[in-house]
């Protein structure tokens, strides 16, 4: 898998980069506008994350260009503007995802997943850990071909920490990401605690090979020991 | 009153005064000349009954006033020789009117050979009450006609000449910051006006550059502020997975992230706010509270159950209202999350949603807040240093955007309550 990171800020992109390898994508980088064009003209990606204030133009225009040469990249935009008309322009402009700064990481890799699961396994969607299955678009899931019955915030907590695998998931991240961004401000992530505990022993319940752990703190991980 | 009513009021005023002071004066002038033409005429008189009585002598025997215009009358020498011209206005009756009238009349005495006469010569005379009618109508149409020149010159003319000044207050009075459309400006060749009209000009530019700069500067700040906010958490984040850790460690690093985690909350209520006060929200929609309330309790669902909450949803019938439908989302949120988190483990919600108001009571501290500081800004229950403090000023921002009141009280619990009509 190949990703493209158009961002200027070097620390950012060092941050993105790290966190990216880790998960054995292939990484390039590009630091300005005309950088950003050449490489898109010449090479082929799978995504591309594309921060929209970039020196010597404005993301938007390089998504026109992308849409000119009708590329299929996915293109999630990383913008730190967060300003609604951006969002609605972008998506408008062909891309697939727009994430405000500041981000947890592990956000950044569920969309990266969504995005790319979108783009290369048509036909073939099914997100499989060990002898866990996972059907992202129909909200099912199988441990060893026995449907596992989850609620709809059991399964998007299961779908988040799986595709965040052997990754600590902060439990405001978690929260954000299934209880939606209203939810911050709420005074603890306790009541996060009951859904987990439901989901851990439907698991255990099946003989997942999967396994969450609580990172006293911080969060959650999910291995597959 | 109209700008131009105005002005007429006071010429109306101003009119009657001095029509008034004319006409007093007019009229003891016009008295005075008549009396002095009337005057003039006796004394004319005068001579010609002299001259007559010296011709004739039977003018001497005329006692009475009976068929002529004068009376005689011998007096004695001694009584005739102190007297002077007398003119005076007396009554008499006058056959054609049957009734006594006003009448001027000339005492004198004159010598004819060596005996002294004293002769009485009358005039008929102006009636006063008749002139003072006269004139009183006179100048009541006058009046009415000055009055109504005025009006028709000031509804014609000065509409006219005052046509750039209504321009101008016309468009004042649609001005938009947000959307601040250029105007043609209505030329004019009065000066006050072309002043009043490079004035507005130069003041709605500098607001608009203003509004500009604050709008970029806004947006800058964002940006600044959310990437170094961002890298640092990201970074924090890198952190935590690089082995090996220990749990103390680990405690640190979640608690550091907390707090970046609050500083971006912050930041992003912070930066809202002043969108919402900068009026930055420009588009508005037909929004549903009754889903919205629904939505945002299933939303809440899990903190609810988690406390325990006791909620009751009276919506008989679906409010719409014409607003921003983030900002909508925003109300509703706020409000309910203020009511969910301020809440104590078993307590109740009574949410009630009618045409004019929403309202909402949520048990908690059992003890009133003040109510003029709940909506300010940093305003915080100091049991809960998580929460940002700008959740209800956020409330009051969207509620002030649209005119909406909102207000706190303590019942039963405490009450927050929307009212969409002013």
């Amino acid at each position: 898998m190949k990703i493209l990171v158009i961002e200027d800020e070097p620390q950012m992109q060092a941050t993105l980069v790290r966190s990216l390898q880790q998960e054995h994508y292939l990484v390039e980088t590009a630091s300005d506008y005309d950088s950003a064009l050449e490489k898109v003209a010449l090479y082929a990606y799978d995504c591309i994350l594309l921060d929209l204030n970039l020196p010597g133009g404005n993301g938007l225009a390089l998504l026109e260009e992308l849409k000119k040469q009708q590329k299929t990249e996915g293109v999630i935009i990383v913008s730190a503007r967060n300003s609604v008309d951006d969002k609605i322009q972008g998506l408008e402009l062909g891309a697939d995802d727009y994430l405000p700064k500041p981000f947890h990481m592990a956000e950044l890799h569920a969309r990266v997943k969504s995005v790319l699961r979108r783009r290369k396994f048509e036909g073939q969607p099914l997100v499989q850990l060990r002898n866990l299955q996972i059907d992202p678009d129909r909200h099912q899931a199988w441990v060893a071909g026995q449907e596992l019955v989850l609620n709809r915030k059991e399964f998007d907590i299961l779908l988040y920490l799986v595709t965040n695998k052997d990754r600590l998931v902060s439990k405001t991240a978690l929260a954000e990401h299934v209880w939606g961004d209203y939810i911050d401000q709420a005074d603890n992530y306790e009541f996060i605690y009951s859904q987990i505990k439901n989901l851990r022993k439907k698991l255990k319940d099946h003989g997942a090979g999967v396994e969450i752990q609580a990172i006293y703190g911080i969060g959650y991980k999910l291995v597959s020991p | 009153m109209k700008l131009l009513n105005h002005a007429t009021a006071y010429f109306a005023g101003l009119l009657l005064l001095v029509i008034s002071g004319w006409a007093a004066l007019f009229y003891f002038n016009m008295l005075d000349e008549i009396y002095d033409s009337m005057d003039d005429g006796l004394e004319n008189q005068k001579i010609l009954v002299m001259q007559k009585a010296r011709q004739d002598s039977t003018v001497l025997l005329q006692r009475g006033f009976e068929a002529g215009y004068y009376s005689v009358r011998e007096i004695p020498k001694g009584q005739a020789l102190p007297r002077t011209d007398l003119y005076q206005d007396t009554l008499m009756y006058m056959q054609n009117e049957k009734d006594f009238e006003p009448v001027r009349m000339l005492t004198t005495v004159f010598r004819q050979g060596h005996r002294y006469y004293e002769l009485r010569l009358i005039t008929s005379m102006v009636e006063e009450d008749d002139l003072i009618e006269d004139l009183l109508y006179s100048l009541l149409w006058l009046y009415v006609g000055l009055i109504a020149s005025i009006l028709v010159v000031n509804n014609l003319l000065l509409k006219k000449i005052w046509q750039p000044f209504y321009h101008i207050l016309h468009r004042l009075q649609r001005f938009r910051l947000e959307d601040a459309q250029p105007v043609p400006v209505q030329k004019t060749s009065i000066a006050e006006f072309q002043l009043l009209n490079q004035t507005v000009e130069e003041l709605l530019r500098q607001n608009v550059a203003t509004y500009q700069s604050q709008k970029a500067f806004i947006e800058n700040a964002s940006h600044e502020l959310q990437t170094p906010l961002a890298i640092s958490l990201n970074k924090l984040e890198l952190l935590a997975e690089t082995q090996p850790l220990q749990e103390e460690q680990l405690l640190q690093i979640g608690s550091i992230m907390e707090n970046l985690e609050r500083l971006t909350r912050l930041n992003k209520s912070l930066l809202l706010l002043s969108k919402i006060e900068n009026r930055q929200f420009g588009q508005q929609e037909e929004v549903s509270l009754q889903k919205l309330l629904q939505k945002a309790l299933t939303d809440f669902s899990d903190q609810i159950a988690f406390k325990n909450l006791r909620v009751e949803l009276d919506a008989p019938q679906d409010v719409t209202l014409l607003v921003h439908p983030d900002l909508a989302a925003m109300l509703v949120m706020n409000l309910l999350k203020n009511a969910i988190v301020h809440n104590v483990p078993g307590g109740f919600l009574r949410i009630s949603l009618s045409q004019t108001a929403l309202r909402l009571e949520n048990s908690g501290k059992e003890q009133p807040l003040p109510p003029d500081q709940v909506f300010a800004r940093f305003y915080k229950d100091a049991a809960s240093p998580a929460s940002t403090g700008l959740g209800l000023s956020i409330v009051k921002a969207i509620c002030d955007l649209y005119g909406y009141s909102v207000q706190y009280s303590y019942g039963q619990g405490h009450v927050f309550t929307v009212n969409f009509t002013s």
